[in-house]
């Protein structure tokens, strides 16, 4: 039966050719139904070549051994180099095949309901069947260079889906970070090929795990540090982690299937796979893997802590977790690292499963402070994102928690410090998570309500508005004040008038009534025009008073208008109240606002709720593949020990173990209230811990994108420019120095093509002539 | 007496078929100037059948091959020319040099139905297959003095198609491109005329038969050395090796669509494979001697190349740079002096002529439709050319080296090769393999990706005729890279016979070679072996 392994590839194999060759024409939803079928098929066989393998003898003879090898044909047979197509069966590959394609097929369904409409759907299965494909070939190749290819193919399938939706410039770069960064891991994978090559004088696993204990420990130290840069780069470890995150611009089932459940951890794979030389290296290489992987862990739970991105938690998460893979492999646990792998795949993928039906009925809205209460308008997702919560919060008797458990129990008999980074990340791990369910599915329905983003815009509008006012009010003073100088001058004019009617009456004869007459109406009239014009300048006057009075109200309405909308330049979000519209009329919010009124939040369709479920029951039940209670129960750790050169056990005493759990429980615990008294009570700011420290990410992503966009690029620039400074400058300051040097020479140079044609034509013809002239034949 | 001999021993007597590869390409070209210029259509499909009967005739050698005895020279054709001088007209294959002669066979057709001549369709299409003559000639020739023939004939086809076919600063790109190799191969001239006249010297036949000279090792070693030194400058251009590299970007940018396609393909390969035949063949002592420095300049050259293309601001100056970057592996894996390095670069160089002339054809075809290569220019081609832009991705894959496609096989096998032989120096080529995918990632971002305006939102997409002309371009980078294992075994032996040459005329030397560590019967005993591990 284990010589059906060639099955478990080609099924994606073969769905990829067929989408390739038809995919469009066979369209949505037929495509994704021959990818999910192809899937199914890979994880039928995978069953069967475990099936085949149970039969076998865990420490029996060559024939009847859990290791089969099954050669295709020579891949690459150069000189010494010989490397074959061929597939191992072994304990350890098949527990690999065994979630890949079971998480991969469910994963496949999902997406039939979750690319709905998508006008490239058949393309993304076809993606979706070469990941499959070279991620089985990663695990099943006998040799490194076959999971090379595996490895560089899934990162080669995850460029393509991160930019699947390419026209958004944001998606395309998220993608080329993912690949580059990866390369930089590849790196360290080839070289340690190279090495282990040229010292083990084979790359088969069989060979390697034969021989590994006769290498020098220099050269297995070197092997193992060069696979640890690979593992980290693929695996989102420090220092190579920053592209998982952006990685989410991906369709969100990708985000399940690559980025959570099968292909980030291929660097725990590849280290126990290579167990053998781990185990011959120094002290320190192994060390350092178990405090990358507790630095990573810690790091990466902090930054999830602040992020309000719904995918953006889960996939610091996915890079915390990965952290306590690695940790336990630097303590020899290679079964805890497997085990949390596993149960990992199931509950990271059901989140993420679960977050893309969230979204999905959401629309599209990705930001958990629009969350809030859809508990009752998901039940499915929601239920089944509890159980997942509780899977990776390490509550008993969830899958979580036992994985989890083991790996700390490893840590505490290698290194406290260990152990305490591992502890301090659970607790951590319990609350963000804690915060991500209060903020999706308890509490208040936020997505009807106004955001603050959208009020801060309406109020920067409406204080816009009120400035506005103030500087047309300042504008009326200007014509206030120059309606008073003109009424003034009127003024003046008119009190010139009266003194020379008051001159004139002075110097009118009495005598000469019909003069006199005139003048003393002259003078009245004259007394008139000083009236109206000092009624007039007296009304100018307290128009520019008025002008004023306006000024100082429009100025207290900004006042106001300020101090009511926030007093700063932003709103605070508030989990547990909307925020206050103040004198906001309905009709001045954006049309965008008042649509959501109208939006009611969905549950997926069943294509996406089915796998939940399924994914959710193995989260719940996944533990008892390794339960800590007898020797007998410890299933994974029989079953994986034939891969293993020293499987390592645990001595502490029962009474060490049940202390440790009751301490992890605690600490689960303690997450959990902190979450509650924050996100579900509100006793406590939110603010107090989303630092923006962590909201940022340690700043780190920035400092390398500023080095790079900076200092390394300008680098770069300087090669440019050396290279056509001098290298070449050298070259044509030489021509140019032969140019002007001869007269005779200047003649022949003079640029012209034709004459340069002419000469050396002339010269081929005279060389064939003389040849022919002097041949003998 | 000694050419009927190796005539007889070639075992082909019957029909002259190298002769007929190098010959028959001559014939179309003046076929072609013989013919009326009413009908310039006929230029281009006379010098289509040409070449393709070329092409035929090198696909029945290939299926003709003797693999078990790919270490010997077949098809051997072999006449007196100049008797007195002991040149002859000698030519023969071997498993070497059988893929660039299919390579070239294959290319040249491709390359004149791909793409019609701008203007003088006559001129155009006679000089391509004179061009085709002559590298065909380099790759088969078996005489030093017809080598070096041939080594510069090809030179004046190329100069014309770059000088009165090209774009841009084409009158500069052409005469840079002649001088600068034209003064590589001058000194190889001398140094060629040196070790015939020294050999008589010692051994008393004046002869410029490759396998004679290179049996006979009758010259003292400082003196070979010097004599390697003239003919590695001569390649070093040709390849071209850093610092003697720049007239590659100049040529490159500014020669027609057909003249980049045969240049990087074929042309840069008659260094390379000059490097091994005439170099290492003939001087196993100095090879050996220089193989350090030369990997040196080879791993210089994969950074530098990476760095400078990631740079460019034209798309086909940057396909330019990261040649100079790819023929860094194939000089590394040369110089590695093993078995892995040398398959390896033999394949980089069928590799590369695929994967760079492919994206050389699917450029031009770009500024055929957008008349420009700034790469500022482009933008979201993938949105209306959504073929075009998968097939672009294959090609660009491929030349990234990503494993299952053929870059992978060849560049990995040079690494390793030369780790085995010079460990630091393949870790820090290696790091080219990142720069890589970030110089071609982002231009195809910037190219491809993000939303399409103006021009770019109405690019057509390949059509069926250029599809079809891809189509073998993709089998090649498909095939060779999940199964190069028919490639492989027909190079091998003639690979290893070049070893065991270099490691029976130099003393002390092995090439190097893997360790081997038997199985372990306890694992982990801290009293393993403790074998030094420095090589």
């Amino acid at each position: 039966m284990v010589e059906a392994v060639w099955l478990i590839p080609a099924f994606p194999l073969a769905g990829f050719v067929l989408l390739l060759l038809a995919g469009p024409k066979l369209g949505e939803p037929r495509s994704g139904w021959l990818a999910t079928l192809a899937m199914g098929g890979s994880f039928a066989s995978s069953v069967v070549v475990y099936i085949g393998l149970l039969g076998k003898d865990a420490h029996g003879d060559a024939d009847n051994d859990r290791q089969f090898v099954q050669t295709l044909f020579e891949w690459v047979p150069a000189g010494d180099f010989n490397v074959d197509v061929g597939f191992l069966v072994d304990p350890l590959s098949v527990t690999m095949t065994l979630f890949i394609t079971g998480v991969g097929a469910l994963i496949h369904l999902y997406s039939i309901g979750y690319m709905h409409g998508d006008p490239k759907f058949s393309k993304f299965f076809l993606y979706l069947n070469l990941f499959a494909f070279s991620m089985l070939m990663l695990v099943l190749g006998d040799n490194m260079l076959l999971t090379f290819l595996g490895w560089e193919g899934v990162g080669a399938c995850s460029y393509f889906l991160i930019a699947f939706w390419f026209t958004d410039e944001q998606n395309a770069t998220a993608g080329k970070k993912a690949f580059v960064t990866n390369r930089i891991g590849d790196w360290g994978f080839m070289v340690a090929i190279f090495l282990t090559w040229t010292t083990v004088g084979s790359i088969q696993y069989v060979d390697i795990f034969d021989s590994a204990g006769g290498l020098p420990e220099t050269t297995a130290t070197a092997i193992t540090i060069l696979l640890l840069i690979g593992a980290a780069g693929k695996s989102a470890q420090i220092p190579l982690f920053v592209w998982l995150p952006d990685a989410m611009a991906g369709p969100t089932p990708v985000s399940a299937l690559i980025h959570a459940a099968t292909m980030v951890t291929s660097g725990v794979y590849l280290l126990t796979r290579m167990n053998g030389v781990i185990d011959v290296s120094a002290a320190w290489a192994p060390s350092t893997i178990a405090w990358i992987g507790a630095g990573t862990a810690l790091i990466a739970a902090t930054i999830a802590v602040a992020q309000n991105d719904i995918k953006k938690v889960l996939a610091y998460s996915t890079i915390s977790q990965l952290g306590y893979m690695f940790l336990a492999i630097g303590t020899g646990a290679y079964v805890a690292a497997i085990f949390h792998m596993v149960t990992h795949a199931f509950f990271k993928a059901l989140l993420f499963l679960g977050s893309g039906s969230v979204i999905h009925g959401m629309d599209n809205d990705q930001d958990m402070r629009h969350y809030g209460g859809l508990r009752k308008l998901m039940p499915i997702t929601s239920i089944t994102f509890i159980i997942g919560w509780l899977a990776i919060a390490g509550v008993p008797p969830f899958a979580g928690f036992w994985s989890k458990d083991e790996i700390l129990a490893f840590a505490w008999e290698d290194n406290v410090g260990l152990w305490a980074v591992g502890l301090i990340t659970a607790i951590l791990t319990a609350f963000y998570m804690s915060r991500q369910v209060f903020m999706t599915f308890f509490g208040r329905y936020r997505f009807a309500d106004v955001r603050t983003e959208e009020l801060e815009e309406l109020a920067a509008g409406k204080v816009a508005h009120a400035e506005a006012a103030v500087s047309e009010a300042e504008e009326g003073i200007g014509g206030a004040e120059e309606a008073v100088v003109k009424a003034q001058e009127k003024l003046e004019k008119a009190q010139e008038k009266l003194a020379t009617r008051e001159a004139d009456m002075a110097a009118a004869d009495e005598s000469d009534e019909k003069a006199f007459d005139k003048a003393t109406k002259n003078l009245d009239k004259a007394r008139d025009g000083v009236d109206k014009a000092q009624t007039a300048a007296d009304e100018a006057t307290t128009a520019v008073e008025a002008a004023r009075d306006a000024v100082r109200t429009a100025q207290a309405q900004v006042a106001t208008v300020d101090a009511a909308s926030m007093g700063s330049e932003t709103i605070e979000f508030d989990l547990f109240s909307a925020p206050a519209l103040g004198d906001i009329a309905d009709e001045d919010l954006p049309d965008a606002a008042r649509a959501r009124r109208e939006y009611h939040p969905h549950e997926s369709p069943w294509q996406m709720t089915l796998p939940l479920v399924v994914l959710a029951g193995a989260a719940i039940v996944a533990g008892v593949m390794n339960l800590p209670f007898s020797s007998d129960l410890h299933f994974l750790d029989h079953w994986l020990e034939p891969t293993l050169v020293h499987p390592a056990h645990l001595t502490s005493g029962a009474g060490t173990k049940w202390a440790l759990a009751a301490v992890a429980v605690i600490g689960g615990v303690v997450g959990i209230t902190a979450a509650v008294a924050i996100y579900l009570q509100g006793r406590s700011p939110a603010r107090k811990v989303e630092l923006p420290l962590f909201a940022r990410a340690w700043r780190y992503d920035e400092s390398i994108s500023n080095f790079m966009g900076g200092p390394g690029r300008k680098s770069f620039d300087l090669v440019a420019w050396f290279d056509a400074t001098f290298i070449d400058g050298a070259v044509n300051g030489v021509g140019r120095l032969v140019r002007t040097g001869g007269g005779q020479l200047r003649r022949i140079q003079s640029g012209l093509v034709r004459s340069y044609a002419a000469m050396v034509a002339i010269g081929a013809v005279a060389l064939i002539v003389w040849f022919l002239s002097r041949a003998s034949f | 007496m000694q050419s009927l001999l190796l005539a007889a021993e070639g075992g082909s007597a019957s029909f002259p078929v190298l002769s007929a590869l190098v010959i028959l390409p001559v014939i179309g070209a003046l076929t072609l100037l013989l013919l009326p210029n009413n009908r310039p259509e006929n230029f281009k499909q006379l010098a289509f059948l040409f070449s393709s009967l070329v092409g035929a005739m090198a696909i029945w050698i290939l299926t003709d091959f003797d693999t078990a005895h790919a270490a010997d020279f077949q098809h051997q054709n072999s006449h007196t020319w100049i008797e007195s001088l002991g040149i002859s007209w000698h030519l023969g294959i071997d498993g070497i040099s059988l893929w660039l002669v299919v390579l070239t066979a294959v290319i040249f057709p491709i390359a004149i139905i791909a793409i019609d001549a701008e203007h003088t369709p006559k001129a155009y299409y006679a000089w391509l297959l004179i061009l085709e003559a002559g590298c065909m000639g380099v790759f088969l020739a078996l005489d030093l003095f017809a080598f070096f023939v041939f080594f510069e004939i090809v030179l004046i086809p190329m100069y014309f198609l770059i000088g009165q076919w090209g774009h841009g600063e084409r009158a500069y790109a052409a005469t840079k491109f002649f001088i600068y190799t034209m003064f590589g191969s001058a000194l190889m001239l001398v140094g060629i005329l040196s070790l015939a006249f020294l050999n008589q010297a010692e051994t008393g036949v004046l002869t410029f038969n490759l396998i004679e000279l290179a049996e006979s090792q009758a010259i003292a070693t400082t003196t070979a050395r010097w004599i390697f030194l003239s003919f590695a400058l001569a390649f070093a251009v040709k390849v071209p090796l850093f610092p003697v590299h720049t007239w590659l970007p100049d040529a490159h940018t500014n020669a027609p669509t057909a003249g980049s396609v045969i240049l990087a393909a074929v042309m840069l390969k008659l260094g390379t494979y000059g490097f091994l035949r005439f170099g290492v063949y003939l001087f196993p002592e100095a090879a050996v001697w220089f193989a350090p420095a030369l990997v040196t300049l080879g791993t210089i050259g994969i950074i530098y190349g990476a760095i400078a293309a990631t740079m460019q601001r034209d798309l086909k100056r940057l396909v330019a740079y990261s040649s100079v970057a790819h023929l860094g592996f194939i000089v590394i894996g040369t110089f590695a002096l093993n078995t892995e390095g040398i398959e390896g670069g033999i394949l980089q160089m069928v590799n590369h002529g695929l994967s760079t002339g492919a994206l050389f054809l699917l450029v031009g075809w770009i500024y055929d439709r957008r008349h420009t290569r700034e790469i500022s220019e482009l933008g979201g081609l993938q949105k209306p050319a959504p073929f075009f832009a998968g097939v672009f991705m294959v090609v660009m894959l491929s030349s990234i080296g990503l494993p299952g496609l053929n870059g992978f096989v060849g560049e990995f096998l040079t690494l390793i090769g030369a780790f085995a032989a010079h460990r630091w120096w393949a870790v820090v080529a290696a790091s080219g393999v990142i720069i890589a995918a970030l110089y071609l990632l982002w231009a195809y971002q910037r190219v491809f990706h993000g939303p399409a305006e103006g021009e770019n939102a109405t690019m057509k997409d390949l059509t069926f005729k250029e599809a079809l002309i891809m189509a073998p371009f993709l089998f090649g980078i498909v095939f060779m890279g999940v199964y190069p294992k028919p490639v492989i075994e027909r190079m091998e032996p003639a690979v290893e016979a070049l070893i065991e040459h270099v490691e029976f005329h130099v003393e002390d030397f092995e090439s190097p070679r893997p360790g081997h560590l038997g199985p372990v019967d306890d694992h982990g005993d801290d009293g393993a072996v403790s074998e030094e591990d420095d090589h």
